[in-house]
């Protein structure tokens, strides 16, 4: 007779202290409600723009409020968090073999950030920055 | 070099006399170059025979020894007792059930390796007397770390998709169907495809990383997983924006 009796230990939310790597995992993936809400943000200012000047001046007034500014500020740090662990990630999903030898991992990211450059340049000047 | 007395704090279940695992403490002389694994031994030889746990090469080739070593998914043959100050907790992997003790039942992770159908299938078939099928060293090199796997299982006990979903593929399994998808000889991707790309296969990956960090071989199977994801989406919208395009 089989004296087996397996033992399915309890899963508990006890992994996401058990090593930094998932608290900085969960930043990562959390850090996509703050840029959902800036999109929501910039969504609410279109529709103030379409409504008129007085909307729009309102919506303008509301964003140089101290709140706003907080969220921005928090906003815009979690996005560059976001956004580094992400291009840093890069190398992993998108080797390039070359010939027999794959390109360095940071050809890979750099490639990605100076990217990121070009396109925030590309935004700032048709926004009328310079 | 002098012995230090070691605290192991090691998990234990015996399916026939116990209701659920408890732990028990040993306290052992160790010369300073012990790893985990030798002071197991000794307990197993010396001190307390019942102590269950796999174990074989005691060179980190057979995969064996994976345990959690302080809550960190390792193998017992290359963790030395001298970077572990204080207590050493030892359990068995995380995220398989435990057998007894140390040992746990690896059903589940044997039944996913094979589910990938992770061995050569040909383009086209071709009889013996053809000769071999051939490959450049560029072609080999391309999917090589991926080969490299000893099946230990760590990056699944690191997974916490896995922990939350028992249904998924997971890292190394995955990563050997990667592998066999990135051989020039073969062309069985199409087949894989119903494994690896379904529900359960790579999109229950939300990149966590761990498997890799993890890994003992550096196979890096998060990067198998999300080369195959990004695989799959081309495909995906070859099929259904360029039907052309459709062999």
């Amino acid at each position: 007779m089989s004296s087996r009796k397996p033992y399915l230990r309890e899963i508990s939310s006890e992994w996401i202290f058990r090593h930094p790597r998932y608290l900085r995992y969960l930043v990562r993936e959390f850090s996509c409600l703050f840029i959902g809400a800036w999109t929501f943000m910039a969504v609410v200012g279109l529709k103030r723009l379409a409504e008129g000047p007085d909307a729009w001046a309102g919506f303008l007034a509301a964003l140089r409020g101290p709140a706003s500014i907080v969220f921005h500020v928090v906003a815009l740090a979690i996005t560059v968090y976001h956004a580094v662990t992400w291009f840093n990630l890069t190398p992993k999903a998108l080797p390039v073999q070359m010939s027999e030898e794959f390109l360095p991992d940071g050809v890979i990211a750099g490639a990605h950030y100076a990217a990121w450059a070009v396109v925030s340049l590309a935004l700032l000047y048709f926004a009328g920055a310079f | 070099m002098s012995d230090r007395t070691v605290e192991l704090e090691v998990l234990r279940y015996n399916p026939e006399t116990d209701r659920e695992p408890h732990f028990q403490r040993y306290s052992v002389s160790c010369p300073e170059e012990w790893v985990v694994l030798d002071a197991l031994n000794h307990i197993k030889e010396s001190v307390d025979p019942t102590l269950s746990y796999r174990w074989s090469c005691h060179m980190a080739v057979c995969g064996s020894c994976g345990m959690m070593i302080n809550k960190e998914p390792k193998l017992a043959c290359k963790s030395f007792l001298r970077d572990y100050p204080g207590v050493i907790r030892v359990e068995p992997l995380r995220h398989f059930p435990v057998e007894r003790d140390l040992v746990t039942v690896i059903d589940d992770f044997i039944a996913k390796l094979a589910s990938v159908k992770p061995y050569l299938i040909p383009k086209q078939g071709k009889p013996v007397a053809e000769g071999e099928y051939r490959q450049t060293p560029a072609q080999l090199k391309r999917y090589k770390q991926f080969t490299l796997c000893i099946n230990c299982m760590l990056c699944y006990a690191a997974c916490p998709e896995y922990g939350l979903i028992p249904e998924y593929t997971g890292p190394a399994a995955i990563a050997l169907g990667r592998r066999w998808n990135q051989d020039s000889r073969d062309g069985g991707r199409g087949e894989r495809a119903d494994v690896l790309a379904s529900k359960h296969g790579i999109w229950d990956c939300s990149f966590v990383g761990a498997c890799s960090e993890v890994c003992p071989e550096h196979v890096d199977p998060a990067g198998a997983i999300q080369q195959e994801k990004i695989h799959n989406m081309v495909d995906w919208y070859r099929v259904h924006t360029m039907p052309w395009l459709k062999k």
